[in-house]
């Protein structure tokens, strides 16, 4: 289990210790299976290629020419989803009173989640082009797409009876999909002023207490000064109007939601690569004033540490720290707060945080989900494993992108790599 | 001549064979354009020797779900289930991977390739041998007409990469770097 072992994880604010150093960093092969087939005739000399100066805007500027960073690759989820029988359900833990099941197998690729008012549970994905529906129809979950030929789907939304889609540059609206689900009508678009790079292209969206929508436009590579179009969080009208910027300095945030009690927007902020394999750390973010806060990047990473490159004439204390941190290239991505009543009430109001894993380490991290619990003051008060057994000696068995609170108080998970959706619920 | 009706038969449509048959049957028209021996003979179709399953199985399925169009490729995918692109792509990652095309490249191609290898990180992914790995397929020894036109698909977006690294990379490359890659790459 690397997160108990990971000093990282830890509700750390500014100030918090660089050095923590993350153990077992040793040198460890990539996972790959078999090797690959006839890889046997006398390799190019590519290994000797002159020092070349890379470019800015690839998803690899940044990386080291040589050594254990060249293993390090980011991981396609394959398109064949798990077989039911397959899914590591029984791998996976729960803290005491608590139990994991599999709520639907064969979505492929299942990423965002969203429930609607009936309970229909939707799922986006990033390498398929489709949008599912999981209806629960007693006994068994009936899993249909209900989109297909999208771009990149992955960011949804859901709003009085419509669903809102996010493909990579266009956001579309499916009105009252409910009572459409066999025949889902023609979308509308909504909105589609967005750059169309594939670097941290693919959405997370969400409507907000104040009735607008939320769309990140993530930076167009690792690590750049990014146009005046990227790198931030917009919000607009439902129907696409009155666009503004409301966060800026925002790295790739593919999770947020709203804090129940102070209505502000919480998200989670993907750190730059190459840097280290333990800093910077993945980082959650509040957003208190609207259209007023700089969150770093490409300047300041995790609130204490300049870029490099592009932090030199800058200070940390210019930017909005982040509320926690969330661990070395862990891709923390979808978040909810728990607003349900089936859990605990210590778990009243804590986020649900999916960690999707690392790839930019030796030693994976991540894999999991995590709760983070606010103290009394509404700041991080702890960040604690909740879900794991993904991560087995140093491959994953399986992803976790986004976290739904269902309607019933349970805590759905979407599992990217199996192409299923787990569902925990507590059971004192 | 056998290999030629095949190659005939698929240009007219036919559908994917009836999973009724062994799965070496089911191979000849697939095999007869890309090469039974790993090595495609056919103009701007790509040699499958030495690629990866997951590979195979990527590229099945987007062909499958017309994420990736490239006739007749679309049509012949169209019938297969998830056990079939699991069975075929099994079956011809054991091609042996495919002799370079003609002699090896000149040293002047050999400098700018390597450097344009180094500058967009191609060995992070195809591995520093650029044979592949998993869902990345092997370039080397591909046939150059082939690879020129898939990086031109990248860099246009008109093939959406399955996961989107390769249109991230292939955006800084010029059309000249396109031609030396696809020299390079289908020589060594």
């Amino acid at each position: 289990m690397p997160i108990n072992r990971s000093r990282g994880l830890r509700a750390a604010l500014a100030g918090a210790v660089l050095a923590a150093a993350l153990p077992g960093a040793s040198a460890q092969q990539q996972p790959g299976g078999a090797p690959t087939p006839g890889s046997a005739p006398a390799a190019p000399a590519t290994t000797a290629a002159p020092a070349a100066t890379q470019d800015r805007g690839s998803a690899l500027y940044g990386r080291p020419e040589s050594g254990e960073a060249a293993k390090l690759a980011p991981i396609a989820a394959p398109p064949l989803p798990a077989p039911a029988a397959k899914l590591p359900v029984d791998r996976l833990k729960v803290p005491p009173g608590f139990k994991v099941e599999v709520f639907a197998s064969g979505v492929a690729n299942a990423r965002s989640l969203r429930q609607g008012d009936q309970g229909t549970v939707f799922a986006g994905t990033r390498l398929l082009d489709r949008v599912y529906a999981i209806r629960d129809t007693g006994d068994k979950r009936e899993v249909k797409v209900i989109a297909s030929k999208l771009h990149r789907p992955n960011g949804l939304a859901f709003h009085k009876g419509a669903l809102y889609v996010a493909e990579l540059s266009k956001i579309w609206r499916f009105d009252d999909i409910e009572a459409h689900l066999d025949a889902p009508p023609k979308p509308v678009l909504v909105y589609d002023d967005l750059p169309k790079d594939e670097a941290h292209g693919w959405k997370f969206i969400a409507i907000g207490p104040d009735d607008k929508l939320y769309v990140p436009v993530g930076a167009p590579g690792n690590i750049q000064m990014p146009p005046d179009t990227h790198a931030q969080i917009r919000r607009m009208n439902l129907d696409g109007s009155g666009v503004e910027v409301v966060a800026s300095g925002v790295r790739n945030t593919v999770g947020f939601d709203w804090n129940p009690a102070t209505k502000q927007l919480w998200f989670t902020d993907n750190g730059r690569d190459w840097v280290s394999e333990d800093i910077p750390e993945d980082e959650l973010n509040v957003l208190r004033e609207p259209g007023k806060q700089h969150f770093g990047f490409p300047f300041c990473h995790q609130g204490t540490f300049t870029d490099p490159e592009y932090g030199w004439g800058r200070s940390c204390a210019d930017f909005t720290p982040p509320a926690a941190l969330l661990g070395a290239h862990t891709a923390a991505l979808g978040l909810r707060f728990y607003t349900g009543s089936q859990f605990p009430d210590s778990y009243r109001n804590a986020i649900f945080v999916a960690r999707h894993g690392s790839w930019n380490r030796t030693r994976k991290l991540g894999g999991d989900v995590v709760a983070v619990k606010l103290g009394p003051d509404g700041k991080v008060a702890s960040v604690d494993p909740f879900l794991t057994g993904f991560l087995d000696d140093n491959r994953y068995l399986g992803r976790p992108v986004d976290v739904l609170v269902a309607k019933d108080g349970s805590l759905l998970v979407s599992d990217d790599y199996n192409g299923a959706i787990y569902r925990i619920s507590y059971q004192p | 001549m056998r290999r030629f009706l095949l190659a005939l038969a698929l240009m007219a449509g036919a559908a994917a064979p009836a999973p009724a048959e062994p799965l070496g049957e089911r191979l000849a028209p697939c095999l007869a354009c890309h090469g039974a021996d790993g090595r495609s003979a056919t103009p701007d179709v790509p040699s499958l020797g030495g690629q990866p399953a997951d590979y195979l199985i990527t590229q099945l399925y987007q062909f499958r779900e017309n994420q990736r169009t490239a006739p007749p490729m679309n049509e012949m995918a169209a019938g297969l289930s998830d056990d079939d692109l699991r069975a075929f792509a099994d079956e011809i990652a054991k091609l042996p991977p495919p002799r370079p095309e003609g002699a090896g490249p000149e040293t002047a191609l050999v400098q700018r390739a390597r450097a344009l290898v180094g500058r967009h990180q191609c060995n992070s992914c195809h591995g520093a041998d650029l044979a592949g790995r998993d869902a990345i397929p092997r370039i080397r020894g591909q046939r150059e007409d082939y690879l020129l036109k898939a990086l031109a698909g990248y860099k246009s977006n008109a093939r959406p990469g399955y996961d989107p690294a390769m249109n991230e990379v292939a955006q800084g490359l010029s059309e000249a770097d396109i031609r030396d890659l696809a020299a390079f790459l289908s020589r060594s």
